[in-house]
């Protein structure tokens, strides 16, 4: 393993944060397995440093194949972390806003044009991303429709769900849309935590990337072979909105199927306990996406549903 | 009139509620022009209080003068100017990239909607921004080029410094004032100053060009205030100014005033060493319209833009 410097980003008075990628065998560059752009993704830090782990074993039991080079980088954003800000820098921008990035303008800018050069140099791009809600997921590929997404490979990570996402003029500045526009493979892998360290979630998302990289021929690694992914596209997903704003009581998680008209949360009254409103199931379906924190805004998305999938 | 654009339920004890204040002629009028002054969508951009105040006071010292409807939304983002914040501060989301929404979408999806669902209509809308809290501006309107055949005629009434047409990114596509431009609604950015705080005389100096257009458009039979013609801008006559280091940046010379080629506009030290660590240039020569006010800067930073060419 060598550990090589991608970016340097140079503060006043703070170190320089310098982005490294974690380097597996030599020769072409196949993948690259980019970590957090946000500084509360710590399931993503946490994976991507387990992934680190687990390659250097990997490498020493010499199962990397010959002439091909994987490279980790386990955050772009340790500014970010150290401070629990999401963000990064002064200016509070979302890193993943910001590509393809360029080398003459905003801090933000050359940071991420920095990155994108290097990454642009593997075939295949896997970023482990995470949604802005606060809430859980089942895990799954994602990724944006731009004509070149390549859903045939979304499923040899083995995962339940590859989504294909219609790009909404923000989506333009993410790199899952900039890799693909430079004809290159790009996967989001979102699992189910976020903010808490999950070790399931973890062992379930570093086998979804061993399970890809031994199909796409780049190490040979026995593994179970996981699932023959069910695609979805994100518009076919059944939104399940709050009706009342109140504490948020789930009575199903994600992955749970439910059937129609069965309750899937309580929304109380926050100072006399009352129930607001009981959410219902609008659909027979599998629960893709649960809100996930005590407190939940009228219209805010309670739950999305896989419309008549059966379990 | 206060009237209530959206709300929305909050968990504990408040409701989320965007106002604007609907002003109508005294006498009745056939089919009345109507022009909307929109701010406040990033929360940490005050220079559009002023003018919503403003705007409405000179109204109420001659009300028999208005001759069409006035709407006055002084804060689209409620919640970013309660917390000093750009952003939406629960889901530090840009407000400013949820355009158009949908009525029927998420909290954010119809946050926007209804706030476009009630702009619509008018004659002209003017989205009211100010700088952010690193640099300091010039009155002036901003045009993406892909508008600015239709919307150059009201810019010119302005009464701003310059008129700066620019390209539109793709990811200004989810901008409000591209909304609404696109669902028929002429819409100008007007950007000014700096954030958490308030210019009074550019504040005078728009709301000036704001009854200088209602006297264009039929809606203010009083006295019309004396205006400039703005000067013209587009992205090949504007230097921009970065920080090629992280130091801190002192200005030499005066916001709003001309630099030759050659001359040094600031200075970049090092206060750790006592060290200078360079000087900052002008390459050419013109108007320092925008000049950096946060002295720490990383490398790339925006210290300064020159508007250059026959103005």
């Amino acid at each position: 393993m060598q550990i090589v410097d991608l970016y340097d980003f140079k503060s006043t008075y703070r170190e320089d944060m310098a982005v490294k990628g974690y380097v597996f065998g030599s020769g072409e560059k196949t993948a690259c397995i980019i970590g957090p752009s946000r500084g509360n993704e710590y399931q993503q830090l946490y994976i991507c440093s387990q992934l680190v782990k687990k390659l250097t074993e990997l490498e020493k039991g010499g199962v990397i194949a010959t002439d091909k080079q994987i490279m980790v980088i386990p955050s772009v954003n340790f500014y970010g972390f150290n401070l629990a800000k999401d963000f990064f820098g002064v200016k509070n921008l979302d890193i993943n806003a910001y590509f393809p990035g360029n080398n003459y303008g905003e801090p933000i800018s050359r940071l991420t044009g920095g990155l994108f050069e290097k990454i642009k140099e593997y075939t295949y791009a896997i970023q482990f991303t995470s949604f802005y809600e606060r809430a859980e997921c089942v895990p799954h590929v994602r990724m944006t429709e731009t004509g070149y997404q390549n859903v045939s490979l979304a499923n040899l990570f083995g995962l339940p769900y590859v989504v294909v996402k219609k790009p909404v003029p923000t989506d333009t500045a993410t790199l899952n849309y900039n890799m693909q526009t430079e004809e290159n493979c790009a996967f989001n892998i979102y699992t189910k935590a976020k903010e808490q360290l999950d070790d399931a979630c973890t062992k379930n998302a570093i086998s979804a990337v061993l399970r890809f990289l031994t199909r796409m021929g780049i190490i040979k690694y026995e593994c179970h072979s996981g699932y023959i992914s069910h695609v979805l596209k994100e518009e076919d997903l059944t939104d399940v909105y709050a009706g009342r704003a109140g504490l948020f009581k789930p009575v199903v998680k994600c992955g749970e199927y439910v059937r129609y008209g069965e309750k899937m949360a309580e929304i109380l009254d926050t100072f006399d306990g009352s129930v607001r409103e009981e959410i219902a199931a609008s659909t027979d379906g599998i629960v893709f996406f649960a809100h996930n924190t005590p407190l939940i805004n009228q219209y805010e998305t309670a739950f999305r549903m896989v419309h008549r999938l059966h379990e | 009139m206060k009237e209530t654009v959206f709300e929305y339920e909050l968990p504990v004890g408040e409701k989320l509620r965007i106002y604007r204040n609907r002003i109508m002629p005294c006498s009745e009028i056939n089919s009345p022009g109507r022009i909307s002054i929109v701010s406040g969508t990033h929360g940490d951009e005050l220079e559009g209080q002023y003018i919503c105040y403003e705007v409405a006071r000179r109204i109420a010292l001659e009300p028999e003068n208005l001759m069409g409807i006035v709407d006055i939304y002084p804060a689209l983002n409620p919640f970013g100017i309660d917390m000093a914040s750009k952003n939406n501060p629960l889901f530090n989301l840009d407000m400013n990239r949820t355009f158009p929404g949908s009525a029927d979408g998420n909290l954010i999806e119809r946050v926007a909607s209804g706030v476009v669902e009630s702009i619509l209509g008018s004659d002209l809308c003017l989205d009211i921004h100010a700088s952010d809290i690193f640099v300091r501006e010039i009155p002036q309107v901003r045009l993406s080029e892909e508008f600015a055949a239709n919307l150059i005629q009201f810019a010119k009434l302005t009464n701003a410094d310059m008129i700066w047409t620019n390209a539109t990114a793709t990811v200004h596509e989810s901008t409000l004032a591209h909304s609404l431009n696109v669902l028929g609604v002429p819409t100008m950015v007007i950007e000014m100053g700096q954030g958490h705080q308030i210019n009074k005389p550019y504040g005078d100096q728009i709301v000036d060009g704001i009854f200088n257009i209602m006297c264009e458009l039929g809606m203010w039979v009083g006295t019309r205030p004396r205006t400039q013609l703005p000067a013209m801008s587009s992205d090949g006559s504007v230097e921009f100014i970065r920080s090629e280091k992280a130091g801190i940046f002192i200005p030499l010379k005066e916001h709003n005033h001309f630099v030759k080629a050659g001359e040094v506009i600031g200075e970049l030290l090092d206060p750790f060493a006592g060290e200078k660590i360079m000087d900052i240039v002008s390459a050419s020569s013109g108007l320092l319209f925008t000049q950096r006010i946060y002295p720490v800067v990383s490398e790339g930073d925006l210290l300064a833009r020159i508007l250059t060419g026959a103005f």
